[in-house]
């Protein structure tokens, strides 16, 4: 195949990954949009075999590998239950990464195979792209490995923090640069590695301050770096099917970014450069720990709500760690028997993901047109008669509307306080993520429940 | 004076940066997990990377580090293309409306 058919397919594969995301502007079309993204996906592989012509011995081993690779990607996509979906998108970035990390390798030890020029001295821009693709491939990859063992809890998701942290991530950052620098002076494969070694540190290093909560913003982050990375081989391979989805996926992951740390009210370097987790927030609770809280059981949460006529479920991490979102399905569907009208309010950084609740709640089987965002629902809180709060807390405090003293002041709430009885499903007092007593807790009309999400929704389904 | 072919991909690239940033500002918040796993799943086209560095004419018969790295990170896009479709229609399948 010539050079010139093979560019023109591997554009019709870049607009197809293009109408992939398109789709994904509604449910409706989301399906449809997915195979798209496939089609560009056959399209640009069977391409790439086409354009090398070479159907030999290694043509097979080629086919095996993808067979070998396809299965266990399929056999995880099937196997992975839905709460565990942060860490396996956490999961799939690494390999993204590493895979990054790998093709600029066979490009540095081979440039002739790709057209770069020869080993010693391959064509500088070449060297640059493939350079960039493999720091940011290697960053991508021991990052997303760090975020995938936090999600997972293999590792606490406790920011880790010592000192001169950000002094050594600078230098480590410039030591990037001189690196690639000097990479293109010398063409020496050194340097190379050191790059590659270097890089993966500064990946780690990156991460590890991050406390859980943030995560949103990290899984986001990692996922406009994959993009990037991939960008970055794509200039180097010459290839617009690469190219167009690095920047696609680039800046799909940035706006995720950016829209998970708007829903925090913080900005980016706030975020990266630490948690709140290791700010002392522990003196303001001390002092509020006396004050009363009004104590239900789930007999009193089913009266309250049998009798109400609207409800909204205010949905967080919680539900997910205790999977209670089949159990709420049930009372909802039991409160629906008895003519109320519910509904749920997603918070924008609800969960560990962009979009954590919604598929929970879709897995449920909870219809998509009773989920509700944030700005569309939060006015309907003073109209409603529960708001029942399962596995959330920092997002429903009104304290970052009233204190500006406090660490969340600025960030957009679910106005929950606002409706006239508030159930709080929560296994303790403690303050949550941002280490901020939660005032609703004390509020007149909050009920506490205090139990494990998942057994209070089952017990409220069966006083209902 | 001749136009650098670099020039041109670079052109790609940024309005392929302008065409993601509208088109993922319209996608629905309650797809934004899924947004994530297809945009993990296109993201290994790497794999067109890996192939060529995999199936590059070795010397001798035997594999050469280069070919065994492109190898590696066949299966490492592999793993990413079906894991991150399938897992993309295993989501997109639940997501449905009420019925009337």
């Amino acid at each position: 195949m010539s050079a010139n058919l093979s560019a023109s397919f591997y554009l019709i594969s870049g607009i197809l990954f293009i109408l992939a995301l398109r789709g994904l502007s509604s449910p409706e079309t989301s399906r449809k949009g997915n195979y798209f993204g496939i089609a560009g996906m056959i399209i640009s592989i069977i391409v790439t075999f086409l354009t090398i012509g070479n159907f030999g011995s290694g043509f097979i081993y080629v086919l095996i590998f993808l067979v070998i690779g396809g299965s266990i990607g399929a056999f995880i996509a099937y196997k992975i239950p839905m709460t565990a979906m942060p860490e396996l998108v956490a999961g799939f970035h690494s390999l993204v990464g590493l895979a990054a990390v790998f093709v600029a390798i066979s490009a540095f030890l081979k440039p002739e195979a790709f057209g770069l020029g020869f080993v010693g001295n391959i064509k500088l821009s070449s060297l640059v792209e493939m350079s960039l693709g493999a720091a940011i491939g290697a960053i991508t990859f021991s990052g997303s490995i760090i975020a995938f063992l936090k999600l997972r809890g293999i590792m606490s998701g406790a920011p880790i923090t010592f000192n001169g942290q950000h002094f050594i991530n600078l230098i480590l950052g410039l030591a990037i640069l001189f690196l690639i620098f000097y990479l293109c002076i010398s063409q020496s494969s050194n340097i190379f590695w050191t790059l590659v070694v270097i890089s993966f540190l500064v990946g780690v290093l990156l991460i590890i301050p991050i406390g859980g909560a943030d995560m949103p913003v990290v899984i986001s982050m990692l996922n406009s770096y994959s993009g990037w990375a991939a960008a970055g081989i794509g200039f180097t391979l010459e290839n617009t099917a690469l190219i167009i989805t690095g920047a696609l996926v680039g800046s799909s992951g940035a706006i995720l970014s950016y829209i998970m740390c708007k829903g925090m009210n913080r900005s980016f370097f706030n975020v990266i450069l630490g948690g709140w987790g290791a700010n002392d927030q522990t003196s303001s609770s001390k002092s509020k720990e006396q004050k009363p809280v009004k104590n239900g059981n789930a007999d009193d949460a089913a009266f309250l709500m049998k009798n109400a006529s609207s409800v909204i479920i205010v949905p967080g991490y919680g539900m997910a760690v205790a999977q209670a979102q089949h159990a709420l399905r049930e009372m909802v569907d039991a409160l629906k028997k008895n003519g109320v009208k519910v509904s749920y309010a997603i918070h924008p950084v609800a969960g560990r993901m962009p979009g954590h609740m919604n598929v929970l709640l879709a897995e449920a089987n909870v219809p998509y047109d009773e989920v509700f965002e944030l700005e569309e629902i939060n006015n309907d809180f003073a109209n409603c008669d529960v708001a029942y709060v399962i596995g959330a807390n920092d997002v429903t405090n009104p304290v970052a509307k009233s204190d500006p003293q406090s660490p969340i002041y600025g960030m957009p709430i679910l106005d929950v306080e606002k409706s006239k009885s508030v159930l709080f499903v929560k296994r303790s007092l403690s303050p949550g993520y941002a280490g901020i007593d939660n005032d609703l807790f004390y509020r007149d009309n909050t009920l506490m429940l205090f139990a494990d999400a998942k057994k209070m929704t089952e017990e409220i389904v069966k006083s209902l | 004076m001749e136009i650098d072919p670099f020039i041109f991909r670079l052109s790609i690239f940024i309005l392929s940066i302008f065409i993601g940033y509208y088109v993922v500002w319209s996608v629905t918040p309650s797809l934004h997990t899924p947004l994530m796993s297809v945009t993990n799943a296109i993201s290994s086209v790497i794999i067109v990377g890996a192939i060529i560095a995999a199936l590059a004419d070795s010397s001798s018969s035997i594999f050469e580090t280069s070919n065994i790295f492109g190898f590696m990170a066949i299966i490492l896009a592999a793993v990413n293309i079906f894991g991150g479709f399938l897992v993309t229609q295993r989501m997109l399948q639940m997501y449905k409306k009420k019925k009337k």
